[in-house]
């Protein structure tokens, strides 16, 4: 059978068997906690507590600042001992909860909302997994609960539900879906009552059969979903590629999915969301991948929102002596990071701790026009072109050729045999040119 | 932990193993076997001709290039195809010269690697073709002792070359277009004619090229398309008139269209980079190489069929811009 895809996009290598077979194990906790007020796309939250409270895991430590915007509760029962700047996963320092945990609490959280969800409106269980401080887990964390509500003129008429998982090393999502299918099958339940749509679907890489087979053994007789093995091709989990594929829609250009009548979650958020109507629990750890060749221990391990790096590194077996670079997120489109200090947030699929040989610096040469990054890129643009623009800061033309459509999904960049830093200059592009809109 | 600083570089932070230079010399691997064929043919005058191209391009690259270009190979790669397109009795002085000019006013007068808007290899032999054109067209005769050498090949600049002691001959195409004479088809994929040091072994060449696909470092699509219009477009003139059309096959291995096609015309640099621009960049050249060799004055067209849609590349680029995922149309201003 011919498997669904996207058309171009790359082979890298899958890295995977690294930590693929490792079961799920829980991290202990560590002796403080730091949650950063924005670990979502939007509004940072406003906080609830001050220096000095003590908080108990579970609660509530800062309120949602408006619609796309999220709350943040703590993951551990401790006293909150700062509220300043702390390092970001995303690269800068932002405001942030410290909480001093408590060494001898027995760390057992009190259900905060009725589990019994049968019954609830729709708008009560949005409501609910507001509450809970559920964002997509999948990288991007934006807050759920919007994408759950669709303007009423838009007509949604699939769920779309992302297994891929198409970034190397990472085996979050992997793992979640062959331990816990229960909790993803609750999640897509939930998903698809507050949209209104009859018809689910999970795309899964066929690098995962153990995946496909445990999401296609659990399924309630009563949910119109079904599992879709898809061939393994980096960006097959980008949003668009993977509607693409399933359902062979077109989202157009500078749209939503929802214009295609399709909203797609992560696996991961499904999960969550029920384990959150599942254990009553909001958002408080998630499932998280250190692996890399440059830690010694490399697992998968369920993680208390906020812990630091370092703590994640210590109980794993610490770091090998050629360790050189800690990425957040996968290797293609993560985010180094110059800090240990640096807290796990809520949209942290993996931490890749990247060895001496693997961030050999790459001689760049000029472009040799081979049209590689053309054949691999999955929006059909012209990088090298793009690249060219960018290099010369002439952002306007490459704005007018499309630059917006471009996700920085690196596949231009992993081709390119001259080592042009394509990537980055659309990255560059971008944040120029939003500057000048802004300032406009 | 105490350790050094991490490294923090930004996204992505994987690449595949293709470099550029791996590329160049991957093709230049492909051309040894070529190589070798010739200098079975030709002799130690091929190698003598070969070296003393690749000389001059190494050495103008290597006295006017930037720093350290020569060890990303495309010097080598134009200095190898210059000495291939060549005639094993062309004193070697010539050769140099060639090698050189395609270097300079091929490649580097442009900007260097990445920047010349023609095959330099090609430009430097036509370059050579209008300098030289008697010693350009002395065709020798392959066979005959590995150690004679085929022209004066150690002739000194400036100076006119002795009498060849050598059998010279006309090529296949120039027997065909000047006497309408054919030969067979099977010495052509062999290659045991009379023509310049890369042009005669047909399928050899396709059997390197077809290494070179696989591996990605060449675009299948120009060379299957230059072949089959040359095929299509040579079978239908012969359909019209077999006594004055040669047929498609002596059409595909006689002359330099294996080589041109295969080696010439894929040049990542001079070759256009959308799929689409491939196959017509093909076709074009196809059509000229026809056109040019039974209608022109000249037996073979395929130098100037590739230089002429060398310089149409980015017009190329321009009109078969990809369509943009999620919308209609390709970009207006590419």
């Amino acid at each position: 059978m011919k498997l669904a895809t996207f058309r171009h996009g790359v082979h890298p290598p899958e890295l995977k068997e690294l930590t693929a077979r490792s079961p799920i194990r829980r991290l202990p906790f560590p002796a403080e906690v730091v949650l950063p007020l924005r670990q979502h796309t939007g509004n940072p939250a406003r906080p609830l507590v001050r220096p000095g409270d003590r908080v108990e895991r579970g609660d509530k430590i800062a309120e949602a600042d408006g619609w796309v915007s999220s709350p943040v509760h703590a993951s551990a029962t401790g006293t909150v001992t700062a509220i300043g700047l702390w390092p970001h996963p995303d690269g800068t320092y932002e405001p942030a909860i410290r909480i001093a945990v408590e060494p001898f609490s027995a760390q057992a959280a009190r259900p905060r909302m009725v589990p019994d969800w049968h019954g609830l409106a729709p708008k009560q269980i949005v409501e609910a997994i507001r509450d809970a401080g559920v964002v997509g887990l999948g990288g991007a964390a934006f807050p759920t609960h919007v994408k759950l509500s669709p303007p009423d003129e838009q007509k949604v008429d699939v769920l779309v539900i992302n297994g891929c998982e198409c970034e190397p090393y990472l085996t979050t999502d992997h793992r979640s879906m062959v331990e816990y299918p229960e909790r993803v099958h609750l999640g897509i339940r939930m998903i698809m009552h507050c949209l209104g749509v009859a018809r689910g679907m999970i795309g899964i890489e066929r690098n995962k059969p153990d995946a496909i087979a445990a999401l296609s053994a659990t399924l309630p007789s009563d949910l119109a979903v079904t599992v879709h093995p898809l061939t393994v091709k980096y960006p097959q989990g980008a949003e668009k590629m993977l509607i693409h594929a399933l359902l062979g829609r077109e989202v157009p250009s500078g749209k939503l999915p929802m214009h295609v009548g399709a909203v797609v979650h992560n696996v991961a958020s499904a999960q969550t969301i029920g384990e959150v109507f599942d254990t009553g629990l909001p958002l408080i750890e998630r499932i998280v991948t250190l692996t890399g060749h440059g830690v010694r221990r490399p697992s998968n391990l369920i993680v208390p929102v906020g812990t630091k790096i370092r703590d994640l590194i210590d109980a794993c077996g610490g770091l090998t002596e050629d360790a050189r670079e800690i990425v957040f997120g996968g290797p293609i489109m993560g985010v180094a990071q110059p800090d240990l200090d640096t807290p796990v947030v809520k949209g942290v699929t993996g931490v890749v701790v990247l060895t001496e040989a693997d961030c050999k610096p790459l001689a760049s040469y000029p472009c040799i026009k081979c049209g590689h990054c053309l054949d691999a890129c999955p929006v059909f643009l012209n990088p090298q072109r793009l690249g060219a623009l960018a290099l010369a800061e002439r952002y306007d033309e490459a704005a007018a050729n499309h630059l917006a459509d471009c996700m920085l999904c690196g596949c231009c960049g992993y081709v390119c045999p001259s080592n042009v830093p394509l990537p980055q200059l659309f990255k560059l592009a971008k944040t120029e040119l939003k500057r000048r809109s802004a300032a406009a | 932990m105490t350790r050094p600083p991490f490294l923090v570089t930004a996204a992505p932070h994987l690449s595949s193993a293709d470099s550029t230079p791996r590329i160049m010399w991957t093709v230049v691997g492909a051309l040894a076997p070529i190589v070798v064929a010739a200098t079975w043919f030709f002799g130690v005058s091929a190698l003598l001709v070969i070296l003393a191209s690749a000389a001059g391009a190494l050495g103008t690259e290597r006295t006017l290039g930037r720093g350290g270009t020569l060890r990303d190979g495309s010097a080598t790669i134009t200095g190898v195809l210059l000495g291939l397109t060549l005639p094993a009795g062309l004193p070697m002085w010539m050769a140099f010269v060639g090698g050189a000019f395609a270097i300079g006013f091929g490649k580097l007068i442009f900007g260097g690697l990445g920047q010349n808007v023609f095959n330099p290899a090609l430009l430097g032999r036509a370059f050579l073709q209008a300098a030289f054109p008697t010693p350009l067209t002395t065709w020798p005769v392959p066979g005959g002792s590995w150690w004679a050498l085929r022209g004066d090949n150690f002739a000194l600049p400036l100076m006119s070359a002795r009498p060849l002691d050598a059998v010279t001959g006309a090529t296949p195409l120039g027997l065909m277009k000047f006497e309408h004479q054919a030969t067979d088809v099977v010495p052509l994929m062999v290659g045991s004619t009379g023509g310049s040091l890369g042009e005669t072994a047909g399928l050899l060449i396709l059997a390197c090229g077809a290494y070179l696909a696989v591996r990605n470092y060449l675009n299948w699509r120009i060379p299957a398309s230059i072949l089959l219009t040359v095929a299509a477009f040579s079978e239908g003139l012969h359909l019209l008139g077999p006594a004055r059309f040669a047929g498609p096959l002596f059409m595909l291995f006689s002359g330099g269209l294996m080589l041109g096609a295969v080696f010439m015309a894929t040049d990542m640099v001079t070759s256009p980079v959308t799929q689409r621009g491939c196959w017509i960049f093909g076709i074009g050249i196809g059509i000229l190489v026809v056109v040019i060799r039974v209608w022109g004055g000249l037996p073979e067209g395929v130098m100037y069929a590739i230089l002429l849609m060398n310089a149409l590349v980015p017009f190329i680029n321009r009109a078969t811009q990809p369509r943009v995922f999620g919308t209609r149309t390709a970009p207006a201003s590419a």
